[in-house]
């Protein structure tokens, strides 16, 4: 039972990752990229981390998709993709090379060690034990996170001033 | 019970097909989703090691990744429509004004 789901989730999070590689409008990109990352945070479910499940929608599902679609709206940037041009003939070349990667980065994976003899705690992962290590274990680097929001939020700003030309 | 060899190798898939995005997309948007595709199957496998050693220190780090790959995304986003905005353009071959 549990292959099955996983099986299903696996094809639609590849099928997602081919399909925003492969589709020529980038509005369409975005959307099979979403599909991608709902497939994730069910694979996150089925790891037992209901926390990186709910991150992972509202976050990246969420927040960062809707930048996404509405950065590639605003610039009109939805078919920007001159044919033709010097890179076409080495596309071939990259496809080739990264389906080498992929063959390699597997078959690596598959040599790991065989399934884990796993007995799952009836606390792992629910919020408790995440809460609990996040607010001891890992205080120090969690406040840091508020830190790089702070510089990111700045950053976001200070790219977006205009200045005034005294022309 | 999955083995956790699976879920790396769809993480290894879901990271060379980002690979590829990067390397043969020239629409800026685009090869920045790809850079989110790999930064997302990394995140994978570190779940699925989290899972197989029963530690939730692989967790933890999954959710620091996330927070800096928001951050990422707003700088990055904010950066391309700057460039959008002095050369008109989205395409990654035509900002090449630091090619020697």
């Amino acid at each position: 039972m549990e292959i099955v789901i996983f099986s299903i989730t696996a094809l639609l999070a590849i099928t997602g990752a081919v399909a925003m590689v492969v589709s020529k409008n980038a509005v369409h990109s975005a959307l099979f990229l979403l599909l991608n990352f709902g497939a994730i945070a069910v694979l996150y479910l089925m790891l037992y981390s209901p926390f990186l499940f709910v991150i992972q929608l509202i976050v990246y599902a969420g927040a960062i998709l809707v930048l996404f679609l509405f950065v590639v709206m605003l610039l009109g940037a939805e078919n920007d993709e001159t044919q033709g041009d010097a890179l076409r003939r080495t596309t071939p070349v990259a496809v080739g090379f990264g389906i080498v990667l992929i063959g390699l980065m597997v078959a690596v994976a598959l040599r790991g060690a065989a399934t884990p003899v796993v007995t799952t705690a009836p606390d792992f992962g629910n919020s408790f034990a995440i809460a609990q290590a996040l607010f001891t274990t890992y205080l120090l680097p969690f406040e840091i996170t508020a830190m790089v929001i702070l510089a990111a939020l700045i950053g976001v700003v200070v790219l977006h001033i205009q200045e005034k030309r005294s022309a | 019970m999955i083995p956790t060899s699976y879920y790396v190798a769809l993480s290894a898939v879901l990271f060379g097909i980002g690979v590829i995005g990067v390397l043969t997309r020239r629409n800026t948007l685009v090869v920045f989703m790809s850079i989110e595709l790999m930064l997302n199957a990394g995140n994978l496998s570190l779940v699925a090691f989290a899972f197989a050693r029963q530690d939730l220190a692989g967790q933890m780090m999954v959710f620091f990744t996330i927070v800096v790959a928001a951050a990422e995304v707003a700088v990055g986003l904010a950066l391309l429509v700057q460039i959008f905005r002095t050369r008109a353009t989205t395409n990654i071959d035509d900002v090449n004004l630091l090619k020697g």
